[in-house]
């Protein structure tokens, strides 16, 4: 465990010996940020309208105390959307959709021998190959993290309406209500920390790929696997240190 | 010239190469040559810096690669051109695109029409002029081959490595593959190592080869030496192979390796 740890800082830091040219490295970050941003926005927008809407009608159907406002559904969507659902629940779909595709491209890089001809014709592989997908994920995680805040409130805002659990009026009451504009500093910070450890965690299962395809297939599973329990852990660590 | 010094690397307790010393001279094919396992494939690494030797010393024209300065082994390494095993291009790129990708990273002062015009005559070299918008997944082994050579040399390079360059081919693809490999490197008086096992290849274009055996040099000469060498473990090696064995037969009853090439359908 230590040692991967180890060799884990090790990969990071190779990353910056050896750097290729600003430019190169610029074109490939806004590749990258294009090919993680725009292939994710259709499951992102799926998963974050439908969590909303299931969101909004559980809380309806368990707030059943006529003291309490309805407005409060609202408030509820807004709070849980923010400050947990969006970053998080987004970040996870990301590690199994964003982490495999980097774990498995570098992983296939490697067996196929095209990071043992990148090295030899005396590029930083690591340099050239991960670290424009670390800075395009953290440039597109926090972009998608704010479309499935919209999206999640807008998907409780048409349950709620729709299904009749309360009035348009009600919603953006309690979504407007006590609004505290640091929380979504603190879900951006989470998405930027999120998006570091899926790229970078994936980045490194790939690149150390040995053997074959089956291999590929094994370190595209751990990728995810050890993404999803990055992500939770850290989700714990900056709920406690920043809230 | 690149001179390989007591070179032994091991992977955990199994030592895979010991003690290797050997020179590639400049301008000519040097084949290393042996049987599976022996640590041609870890030597080639070494030797371009994908691994690191445990012990011992590479020097490429009197400049020494192993444990100098980050910048100098960069310098080196820009000179060398690599031919993979599986060829390695680059899935995401076209074969125009694969054979300028070391252009565009490594000489970045060459202007876009420079690049086109290297690029265009590299493929014309290899005989792929038309291929240029093809991606790797459309072309055949031999095609991939030719792209891999043309990437190799598309940097004016000074070493060409060659990762056993045969393997997967038919073998008049393989032919092909091997007389365009001799003819640019004696065209362009490139340093050329190819790691093979193929006895036609050392027939056809050995000028210079060395025989690995369980991880040490046993022999090097020429190719108009190998089938009189005396050492049993290549003798073994050689004459495993019943075309060898006829081609033996014929040169002692009078006939020459020479006049077999010449004459390919002649019944041996």
């Amino acid at each position: 465990m230590v040692k991967v740890f180890g060799q884990f800082l090790l990969f990071l830091q190779s990353m910056f010996i050896r750097s290729e040219r600003v430019k190169v490295l610029w074109n490939r970050t806004l590749d990258e940020a294009v090919l993680i941003g725009i292939d994710s926005v259709f499951i992102v927008s799926i998963v974050s309208a439908f969590i909303g809407a299931v969101t909004c009608v559980q809380i309806a159907y368990n707030l059943t105390n006529p003291l309490i406002p309805k407005s409060t559904i609202g408030y509820m969507v807004r709070e849980m959307t923010i400050l947990e659902l969006a970053p998080t629940i987004t970040s996870i779909v990301l590690a199994g959709k964003v982490g495999s595709s980097i774990a498995g491209g570098l992983g296939t890089m490697r067996i196929t021998e095209q990071i043992d001809a990148l090295e030899v014709m005396g590029i930083n592989a690591s340099n050239y190959l991960v670290l424009p997908r670390i800075l395009g994920a953290i440039i597109t995680f926090p972009l998608l993290v704010i479309l499935a805040m919209v999206l999640s409130i807008l998907g409780g805002y048409l349950a709620g309406t729709l299904s009749g659990a309360m009035t348009a009026q009600e919603y953006v009451e309690g979504i407007r209500d006590t609004f505290i504009p640091y929380n979504i500093a603190f879900a951006l910070i989470k998405s930027v920390v999120f998006a570091f450890l899926v790229s970078a965690i994936s980045a490194y299962r790939g690149f150390y790929t040995e053997g074959g395809a089956l291999e590929v297939g094994a370190s595209s599973t751990t990728a995810v696997t050890h993404s999803i329990i990055a992500i939770l852990l850290a989700d714990y660590v900056l709920a406690q240190t920043l809230l | 010239m690149i001179e390989i010094h007591n070179v032994h690397k091991s992977f955990g307790d199994a030592p895979i190469l010991k003690g290797v010393t050997c020179t590639f001279e400049t301008g000519k094919c040097n084949l290393v040559l042996g049987g599976s396992g022996t640590g041609k494939s870890v030597l080639l690494k070494c030797i371009v810096g994908l691994l690191k030797p445990d012990i011992g010393s590479i020097t490429f024209d009197g400049t020494v690669f192993t444990n100098n300065k980050i910048e100098i082994r960069q310098e080196i390494r820009k000179q060398i051109g690599m031919l993979f095993q599986a060829s390695a291009l680059f899935d995401s790129m076209n074969v125009f695109e694969n054979v300028e990708f070391p252009l565009r990273m490594l000489t970045p002062d060459m202007s876009k029409g420079e690049r086109r015009d290297r690029v265009e005559f590299c493929l014309k070299r290899v005989g792929l002029e038309a291929a240029g918008n093809k991606m790797p997944s459309e072309l055949s082994g031999g095609m991939k081959k030719r792209v891999g050579i043309a990437r190799a040399i598309a940097p004016n390079c000074t070493y060409l490595f060659c990762d056993e360059p045969n393997s997967g081919l038919d073998p008049l693809t393989s032919i092909k593959i091997d007389e365009l490999i001799y003819e640019i490197t004696h065209e362009y008086g490139i340093t050329t190592v190819i790691i093979t096992h193929d006895m036609n290849s050392v027939v056809e274009i050995g000028d210079h080869i060395v025989y690995l055996h369980k991880g040490q040099k046993l022999w090097d000469g020429t190719k108009d030496e190998i089938l009189n060498a005396q050492v049993p473990e290549l003798k073994e090696f050689i004459f495993s192979s019943s075309l060898v064995r006829a081609a033996k037969r014929i040169e002692m009853e009078g006939g020459s390796l020479e006049e077999i090439r010449q004459e390919p359908s002649k019944d041996i």
